[in-house]
């Protein structure tokens, strides 16, 4: 076993409502990595990181999961969360009472304290919606910056994020950027960092702020292409997904 | 017992409605209960009452002990006001029976919130009354910290009955906490309760009554209040505990123009608690205002829960939401809100809606690390809580209180 690899996915398929999303995929994240996941609507991205999260609703039905070397798929979504999983999710469900501030100092579990709490929601310019319910009336920036707000508190050692871009204004894509940054503690040296992220992107504005070593196309629910970032980022712009289809034939 | 000194024709209207059931829950039969008690002594000090009462009274939210942050107190046990006291100035708290004694205008106030004859448990008030309080701000004055008011059921059986009335007078501010609960014994009980509230010119008077019974007790409360000219009038209701059988329908009326409404109540039905709970606001004059909030949850009980708002005057105003949560299995919520405009330009709106905890919520604080269970409950917290806002600060923390002591019972 390489202990290196943080997330290593091997021959996964999932299933939703009875209909298999992913087939055949697999992917290693090392410790310290930050890869991103390319694809047009309904390949199967989201699938994948709700597979990875544990969510009942997407049935892993062959291949493996394994976190820090261990086999987590028969983890509940909380035991996945506290071995050091968080996911940013595209679009979070409004908690009606419960408030970003009670959210976020459970996140931080035994480090809150209400200036911590203020320090954090400092960074994110999410001061004014601490008294805000989660997720109530947030406009597309908004909730992303409460969703990445969240998983600052939680520091998860591999960071799933949703299309952190989408939504958000220009004027906030770089306090956005900065706030991944952050979270995936980029400002330490390469040799050394512990903290990764896989991060979906639909247009990949988020590379311009984010630097990624690898990414990934999913097409059909199968990986198809992997390789540099921007590379690819590239392709996809000047030739479509189309081009990545060829490739998968 | 102290009879209250009443105007003629009362008495004859009581006797015609002695036996006439009430238009909703389930009808009890007043001779099973015991109507009769001995007088208990008064308690100067309320330090002094039972470890087991005071406890009681503590879930209520009233303080025996070191009120300092209470303007006035008052405790009735079965049928006798056992402790009486007024701290602050402009506000007067006593027994009715003395306060009718006291004061001849307060005959006006009597039956006329509440008729007397509505049903069988206002007739058998008046019938064979069993004390109560009177609770009053004079004219101008602010009372700033709460009156508490405990109505303390203690011997078995008994049906305690009391005629309360509470009068903000004009451009005065009260604020009431009573709390109403009984000894903790497996025994039957009645608790029949007719409050009548007057909100008067300019007025603001806020109503926090917590519930906290047993599950062999039966308690049908009548409720009246009238909110004269840019009067307010909030009502928060509060029931965690498990309770045999209850059912209470206040009406508010806005009798003058920009007089405002809120009824706010918390109701947590457990297995074998059948709980019936309105509220209905009658917008009578030009620009009044009315909100109904209800949250309902049941772990296994049965819970009704109404509204009703009628708008007969120019530009009035009125929402009503209630909201409920099923969280055990053979729980039943049965939600009805209705809405009644009888001119143009009224404006009432309503939104309804029961079902259980969506699990998408559930599983995104699960994402965040909680585990199952850390999130229901902090969902259902919140749920409560978003039903009882604006509280102030004193009673807010006193609400509070009372729903993290059930949600240990809860989960």
């Amino acid at each position: 076993m390489d202990t290196e690899n943080l997330l290593e996915i091997k021959e996964l398929a999932v299933e939703v409502g009875g209909k298999e999303i992913l087939h055949h995929v697999s992917l290693t994240v090392k410790a310290g990595e930050t890869h991103v996941l390319f694809g047009p609507n309904g390949s199967g991205k989201t699938t994948l990181f709700m597979a990875i999260m544990g969510l009942p609703k997407y049935r892993v039905t062959r291949g493996s999961i394994l976190f820090k070397g261990r086999d987590i798929l028969g983890l509940s979504i909380d035991e996945r969360a506290r071995l050091g999983i968080g996911l940013a999710l595209q679009k979070p469900p409004v908690v009606r009472g419960v408030k970003i501030k009670d959210i976020v100092a459970t996140c931080m579990k035994g480090r809150a304290s209400e200036e911590a709490v203020m320090r954090l929601a400092e960074k994110a310019n999410m001061v004014e919606f601490l008294d805000r319910e989660v997720n109530y009336g947030l406009s597309g920036g908004e909730t992303k910056r409460s969703e990445l707000l969240q998983l600052l508190a939680q520091e998860p050692e591999l960071a799933l994020l949703d299309e952190p871009e989408s939504g958000v204004d220009l004027v906030n894509m770089a306090l956005i950027g900065d706030l991944i940054n952050e979270l995936l503690h980029k400002e330490h040296p390469i040799r050394g960092r512990k903290h990764s992220g896989l991060i979906i992107t639909h247009t990949g504005h988020i590379l311009e702020y984010v630097r990624a070593r690898t990414g990934y196309v999913l097409l059909d629910g199968r990986i198809v292409c992997e390789g540099d970032p921007l590379e690819i980022l590239e392709t996809i712009k000047r030739k479509g997904y189309e081009e990545c289809r060829k490739c998968a034939m | 017992m102290r009879h209250v000194k009443k105007p003629d024709g009362f008495e004859e209207m009581a006797k015609a409605a002695a036996n006439k059931p009430a238009a909703f829950g389930e009808d009890i039969d007043l001779n099973q209960f015991v109507h009769a008690s001995e007088e208990l002594p008064y308690e100067q000090e309320l330090a002094l009452l039972p470890e087991e009462t005071k406890r009681q009274m503590l879930q209520v939210g009233v303080v025996p002990e070191g009120g300092d942050q209470r303007a006035g107190t008052f405790i009735q046990m079965d049928h006798s006001v056992v402790h009486s006291l007024v701290k602050q100035e402009g506000v007067e708290v006593m027994g009715i029976g003395q306060a009718v004694e006291k004061y001849d205008w307060l005959a006006d106030y009597l039956w006329k919130a509440v008729a007397v004859d509505t049903d069988k448990y206002t007739a058998v008030v008046e019938l064979g009354q069993s004390n109560g309080y009177f609770i009053r701000a004079l004219p101008g004055s602010k009372v700033v910290y709460p009156v508490q008011a405990c109505l303390y059921l203690s011997k078995a059986r008994l049906a305690q009955k009391v005629h309360n009335i509470v009068i903000a007078e004009e451009d005065s501010e009260l604020h009431i906490i009573t709390g109403c609960t009984s000894a903790p014994r497996g025994e039957p009980g009645l608790h029949i309760g007719v409050s009548e509230f007057y909100v008067k010119r300019g007025a603001r008077l806020t109503f926090t009554m917590i519930h906290n019974w047993t599950p062999e007790i039966a308690v049908r409360p009548r409720t009246g209040i009238i909110v004269e000219g840019d009067g307010v009038f909030i009502s928060n209701y509060v029931i965690l505990k498990p309770v045999h059988s209850l059912q209470m329908y206040p009406v508010a009326r806005c009798t003058g123009e920009n007089a405002i409404v809120r009824f706010h109540s918390i109701l947590i039905a457990t297995p074998g608690s059948s709980m019936d709970v309105g509220s209905k606001v009658l917008l009578e004059a030009r620009g009044a205002r009315g909100e109904i909030v209800s949250r309902a949850i049941t772990t296994g009980g049965t819970i009704t829960a109404r509204g009703y708002i009628e708008g007969s005057a120019p530009d009035v105003k009125g929402h009503l939401e209630c909201r409920g949560l099923i969280l055990g299995g053979s729980g039943v919520i049965y939600a009805i809100p209705e809405l009644k405009g009888t001119i143009p330009g009224v404006d009432l709106s309503h939104e309804a809606a029961v079902g259980k905890i969506a699990e998408e919520e559930i599983e995104y604080l699960m994402i965040r690390g909680l585990t199952r269970d850390e999130a229901i409950a902090a969902i259902v917290r919140g749920f409560l809580k978003a039903g009882i806002e604006g509280l102030p600060a004193e009673l807010n923390a006193e609400v509070q209180r009372a729903i993290e002591a059930s949600e240990k019972t809860l989960f």
